[in-house]
């Protein structure tokens, strides 16, 4: 797969069209991405919790990369996006407010500390890596919490202010300008990871979480391609918390919990993991039970979403997106002439 | 300094208490059950509430603590958990943060989420001096109680028939059942004794360790790194671990401020790097 750049080997017309068919983009995916931004304009109410989901949805998108695509599971990536919210907000306040270089510094910190520590997790099983990434999250949790002189420690950080995006547009009270801001990072992070994943190196990494044994003995660099995806990961949650510090002005150390980190796993399984509008979903499925039962019993809500991660695992996570994927089939169906669907049938199966 | 060292000892063989529950749940069954300190809070505040409110003699309602923690242990077990161990990792990483948000928010509701003050009888409070090494009673009571359930338990799974029976079970599930051993039995009994251990491991420190609603996220990473450390092919591994754990964590917040809470967490990363399997199991 990975010569296919240099010396072009015949593929099939069958094989080229499913190499293909998850590149394309389907009538429901524009449709979706059409809708949300047609969300800015009539849902003008609700844009900071809007913001909220998406930046959300970032983070879950990185959890994706790993644990949906490369079949790594963390308990840590708090680490990840505390680290960037940290970079991101220590940026604003020391060197400059301008929001796009400040995102780039979360991205950069991110994944510093993705690659500093994906080394940990190439050895041993599910338990260590549980283990090891929960551990790195905590030590981070502690050095944020001592070195209080630059973080803030407990009281967190404060006197972030953010730059007008592009020099324009304030970052207003109502999260305008910083919901269009978090949906068009999101989307760019999306159409990127979906060239990542599709790309020989994603299906590389699909062959690693698949088996892992198997993988290696056709020549994939294993422990490579987990250091690589890693660090991408690392450099998406860096970007969700650089994002979150922008349109909060804010940061504590809850960033960097482990609720953070639990958050995070449990919007994606949500939505579905491994096909990344999981997150997406996950982050708005969960921020509206989570409002909607915050209104009901304001301090116990967790009670309730201790309930619903129960149940969930309970009935089956894969069950959510069962029925994602069967409304997808159904829309293609209806678009592609029958002969297509046969062979896509055929291959799925 | 031996002072220092003997609150250390008692930290650690607090820290086994709570954790050996875990050992057994985690390494023997394989089930990764993250809300192993629930069981631990529910035994705490069972303890409070029995002494300081319904003036329990304090040695009773350990005892009591234990049972009613086996109790839960039992019927979550029967009804939730045996649905999840043929789930994967993830599915129980989930099922298990689930459980604790519930435990946690349960216990805020019903008890309020003040710091509880556990009234410890007088004849167990205070310091006597032997050899010149300041000797808090409690703390010598924590020592010989843990030691002596660690003793006890190592001798159960190792020289008893249940222990053997249960070991079979770990190691090949259907076989065991095919000669004749009622694995569901032996796991459901497992479970409650673990949970029952992690209750009493709570109520004796509650003194120590503070007890309020957050109880089960914040010491969670202690018991993951006592059970990790330590390995799980026998009951001394997690017990050397808790020592080592407890001694580290007392000194390093005594001597090195700075760097005391990253101590245990360093520790970890290192053992875990260097021996993926525990540090006191043997490699396979």
């Amino acid at each position: 797969m990975q010569a296919n750049h240099s010396t072009p080997t015949p593929l099939s017309a069958d094989v080229r069209r499913v190499m293909r068919r998850p590149v394309r983009w389907t009538m429901i995916e524009i449709a979706f991405w059409i809708l949300a931004v047609l969300s800015w304009f009539f849902l003008p109410e609700q844009h900071l919790i809007l913001t909220e989901i998406a930046g959300i949805a970032i983070f879950a998108l990185s959890i994706d990369l790993i644990l949906g695509y490369a079949g790594i599971v963390s308990l840590g990536q708090a680490a990840l996006y505390g680290a960037g919210a940290y970079a991101s907000g220590l940026f604003s306040i020391y060197v400059t407010g301008e929001p796009i270089s400040g995102l780039l510094v979360g991205a950069v910190a991110g994944a510093i500390i993705a690659f500093a520590t994906s080394f940990l997790l190439l050895r041993g099983g599910d338990l260590t890596r549980l283990m090891v990434t929960l551990g790195v999250a905590a030590v981070l949790f502690e050095i944020a919490n001592q070195t209080a002189w630059l973080t803030g420690g407990a009281d967190g950080l404060q006197g972030i202010t953010i730059d007008p995006l592009f020099g324009h547009f304030e970052f207003d009270f109502y999260g305008h300008t910083g919901y269009a801001y978090s949906l068009a990072v999101l989307f760019v992070l999306f159409v990127l990871s979906r060239l990542i994943v599709s790309s020989p190196f994603g299906i590389s990494l699909k062959a690693i979480r698949d088996n892992p044994l198997r993988a290696s003995a056709v020549g994939i660099p294993v422990a490579a391609r987990q250091v690589a995806i890693y660090t991408v990961a690392g450099a998406y949650a860096g970007i969700a918390g650089a994002l979150f510090t922008q349109t909060q002005q804010f940061i504590s150390l809850d960033v960097l919990s482990f609720q953070k980190s639990a958050d995070g796993l449990m919007v994606l399984v949500i939505g579905g993991t491994g096909y990344l509008y999981g997150g997406i979903v996950g982050a708005v499925v969960y921020e509206m039970v989570q409002d909607g039962i915050a209104n009901l019993t304001p301090q116990y809500w967790q009670f309730w979403v201790g309930i619903l991660l129960v149940v969930f695992v309970l009935v089956g996570r894969d069950r959510p997106r069962e029925l994602i994927s069967r409304l997808t089939a159904r829309a293609g169906q209806m678009r592609k002439s029958s002969s297509e669907t046969v062979i896509s049938k055929r291959q799925e199966t | 300094m031996l002072t220092l060292l003997f609150d250390g000892l008692a930290y650690g063989m607090l820290l086994f208490i709570l954790s050996c529950g875990l050992a057994v749940t985690l390494g023997l069954m394989n089930f990764i059950n993250l809300a192993h300190g629930a069981f631990a809070m529910a035994g705490g505040y069972i303890t409070v509430v029995l002494t300081n409110n319904w003036g329990v003699p304090f040695l009773l309602s350990l005892p009591i603590a234990f049972v009613a923690a086996a109790v839960l242990g039992l019927l979550l077990e029967r009804t939730l958990y045996v649905r999840m161990y043929e789930k994967g990792h993830l599915d129980q990483v989930l099922f298990s943060i689930g459980i604790v948000f519930v435990a946690v928010a349960g216990i805020d509701y019903v008890m309020g989420s003040q710091q509880q003050i556990l009234n410890l009888p007088q004849f167990m409070r205070g310091r006597v001096d032997v050899f010149g090494v300041g000797v808090g009673i409690y703390r010598a009571f924590l020592i010989v109680v843990c030691g002596l359930l660690a003793v006890a338990l190592q001798l159960i799974l190792t020289h008893t028939r249940f222990g053997s029976r249960l070991r079979a079970s770990v190691d090949d599930r259907r076989v065991a059942r095919g000669v004749g051993i009622r694995v569901n039995v032996i796991f459901a009994v497992t479970f409650a004794v673990g949970s029952g251990l992690a209750g009493l491991g709570g109520a004796l420190g509650a003194e120590i360790l503070g007890l309020d609603p957050t109880f089960p996220l914040k010491f969670m990473v202690y018991f993951l790194i006592v059970v990790s450390v330590g390995g799980t092919t026998s009951m001394l591994g997690p017990l050397y671990a808790s020592i080592l754990l407890g001694i580290a964590d007392v000194m390093a917040k005594y001597y090195v401020p700075v760097l005391g809470g990253f101590v245990i967490y360093i520790v970890l990363v290192v053992v875990l790097v260097l021996r993926p399997q525990g540090l006191f199991s043997r490699m396979n």
